[in-house]
């Protein structure tokens, strides 16, 4: 067999997306800009002037951490599930590719790349925002940089493993509704779970995905003694995304075989 | 000659449907082959098999020697791939899209920017070149398509029905490219249902139908042995049929409605016996081509001349 992944053409299929991202980038990108205002300024601004503290903190300072984990999952939740079905299915890009020495797992591991870059976007101008309304010291940032491309790995991967397994493209109005609405909802970003959640409904939360890009965001940027967060919860959540990814990667990778070799 | 392609006893099914049924072929350097055959006749499925993205459910496809299952990277590099529909990126131009297509195949520059130079001037997309894809007519779009599949120099181009639902004047320019390209030692590999242009084309051909091979050989030769010199087509009933071929050897005949074609080595006498009929009636007499061979192979009333 073929070797199943070479770098020069996984950059080859993520450098294709580029080419196009750049043609429309100045339109696509200033939402990107207004989202995160309106967020911390209707949410963390207005409800927050009714909330004294959470978890210690102010409720925009609780709020900032999952809202940037909330953008990087957006990036790249559209990259992975709509644009990829989009180029699989209507454009039939993927035929042309495999028409060329690039395989199948190169096109997964290039749409992945793309996904976390797109997360790095999203992700990257909410934290500018956060920074630019005083929200979020330079250190702050710093060390939340590298939550962005993690939560944005953990959602390419579920998302190419859903569209891998789709042949309508009206069945991500489910993903979307019914998956990352809830997780939106309910996985720390607004309130404190354990506040809320109790007995087997805390077990239940913890295998929510995005609770735990949130959690080692709030760790990063307020540290162990603000959130009353630990090292051993730490690495639980970088556990959980790495290998959560990995196992979401690998199994898209037989989906992809499957689905682009008939 | 050495063997491009060898297509060894394959099979593909998709759950109990076989689309391809015990597929032998062989394409040799610097030959135009032609794959023909109606629509679902497994024409695609086998180039699909041949540049290794659909494998066999039996049976083995070698290209350049190498085991295109085990391969398909090394084989993929020295090909080209012209597929039935255009996979272009509609927003980017002609020169954006072969750049791609250029780095699917790892072309660094200067190199890249000069092979595509020339495909833009031996392709004739020159007018168009910086214009986005989406505002191209269809056979620019085609010459694209095919610019695209060039990018790499292949050895084997596979085209798979390049010029269908093309006007007869881009049909022609492509032709002469794809002639050209012949001439300059590459082996052509195309799907077609066009029978005129796989005639003007192809060196070999295979016509398949429901998934088997049902004739091979030159187009002349297919014509000679498989239908004979002649064709002559007429409206006429069952009992006029009979009275026009009683005691003609070596015909054969093939009816649709009420349009009846006589293939044979040589149908002179047919006109002075329909004169005997009818001294009115129209007909065609003219010389066999290829599409009497499809017709005759692939129809299901052909039967045998008297």
């Amino acid at each position: 067999m073929s070797s199943r992944i070479s770098i020069p053409h996984v950059l080859a299929v993520t450098r294709r997306n580029a080419t196009m991202y750049k043609r429309t980038w100045m339109l696509s990108i200033l939402p990107n800009f207004f989202e995160p205002l309106f967020y911390l300024w209707s949410i963390g601004l207005g409800v927050g002037a009714y909330v004294s503290k959470m978890r210690g903190l102010s409720y925009v300072e609780f709020l900032v951490p999952g809202l940037i984990c909330v953008s990087a999952m957006n990036g790249s939740s559209f990259e992975a599930t709509y644009n990829v079905f989009v180029r699989m299915t209507y454009e039939k890009s993927y035929a042309g590719m495999l028409t060329t020495p690039v395989e199948p797992d190169d096109i997964l591991v290039g749409e992945t790349l793309w996904a976390l870059i797109r997360a790095c976007i999203y992700g990257g101008i909410f934290l500018l925002v956060a920074m630019g309304l005083g929200l979020a010291t330079p250190m702050q940032a710093l060390r939340v940089l590298p939550v962005i491309p993690l939560a944005g790995l953990l959602f390419a991967g579920l998302g190419l493993a859903f569209t891998m397994s789709i042949g309508s493209i009206d069945l991500f109005s489910y993903y979307f509704t019914l998956f990352l609405t809830p997780l939106f909802l309910f996985s720390d970003v607004f309130f404190p779970i354990e506040e809320r959640l109790h007995g087997a409904w805390l077990y239940v939360a913890e295998a929510l995905p995005l609770l735990h890009p949130v959690r080692i965001a709030r760790f990063a940027f307020h540290g162990a003694h603000d959130t009353g967060a630990s090292w051993s919860v730490l690495a639980w959540d970088v556990g959980y995304t790495v290998a959560g990814s990995i196992g979401l990667l690998l199994w898209s990778s037989r989906a992809v075989r499957k689905r682009l070799l008939s | 000659m050495s063997t491009v392609v060898d297509v060894i006893n394959v099979s593909k099914r998709y759950a109990e449907r076989e689309v391809v049924h015990e597929l032998n072929l062989q394409v040799h350097a610097g030959q135009c082959f032609g794959l023909l055959g109606p629509n679902g006749a497994g024409k695609s499925t086998t180039l699909r098999m041949i540049y290794g993205v659909s494998a066999p459910s039996s049976g083995s496809v070698k290209v350049f020697g190498l085991d295109v299952a085990r391969e398909s990277r090394a084989v993929r590099a020295r090909l080209g791939v012209t597929l039935q529909d255009n996979v272009m990126i509609d927003a980017l131009s002609p020169v954006e899209n072969l750049e791609v297509f250029g780095r699917y195949h790892l072309l660094r520059e200067p190199e890249r920017s000069k092979r595509i130079a020339e495909l833009i001037d031996y392709l004739e997309l020159g007018s168009h070149a910086n214009v986005p894809v989406i505002a191209l007519s269809g056979g620019f779009k085609r010459r694209l398509a095919i610019a695209m599949s060039l990018i790499n120099q292949p050895e084997l181009l596979i085209l798979d029905e390049p010029t269908t639902g093309l006007d007869p004047a881009v049909r022609l320019s492509l032709w002469t490219k794809i002639r050209e390209l012949k001439s300059q030692g590459k082996t052509v590999l195309l799907t077609t249902h066009y029978m005129d242009e796989a005639e003007r084309l192809c060196d070999y051909v295979v016509i398949m139908d429901q998934g088997r091979a049902v004739s091979a050989g030159s187009p002349k030769q297919l014509i000679s042995t498989r239908v004979g010199r002649d064709a002559f087509e007429v409206d006429c009933s069952k009992e006029e049929e009979l009275r026009l071929l009683d005691g003609l050897p070596g015909t054969g005949s093939l009816r649709s409605g009420a349009r009846l074609l006589v293939y044979g080595p040589d149908l002179g006498a047919l006109p002075q016996r329909l004169q005997a009929i009818d001294p009115e009636r129209a007909y065609v007499m003219r010389r066999a081509n290829l599409e009497d061979v499809f017709l005759a192979e692939t129809g299901t009333t052909l039967e045998a001349g008297a």
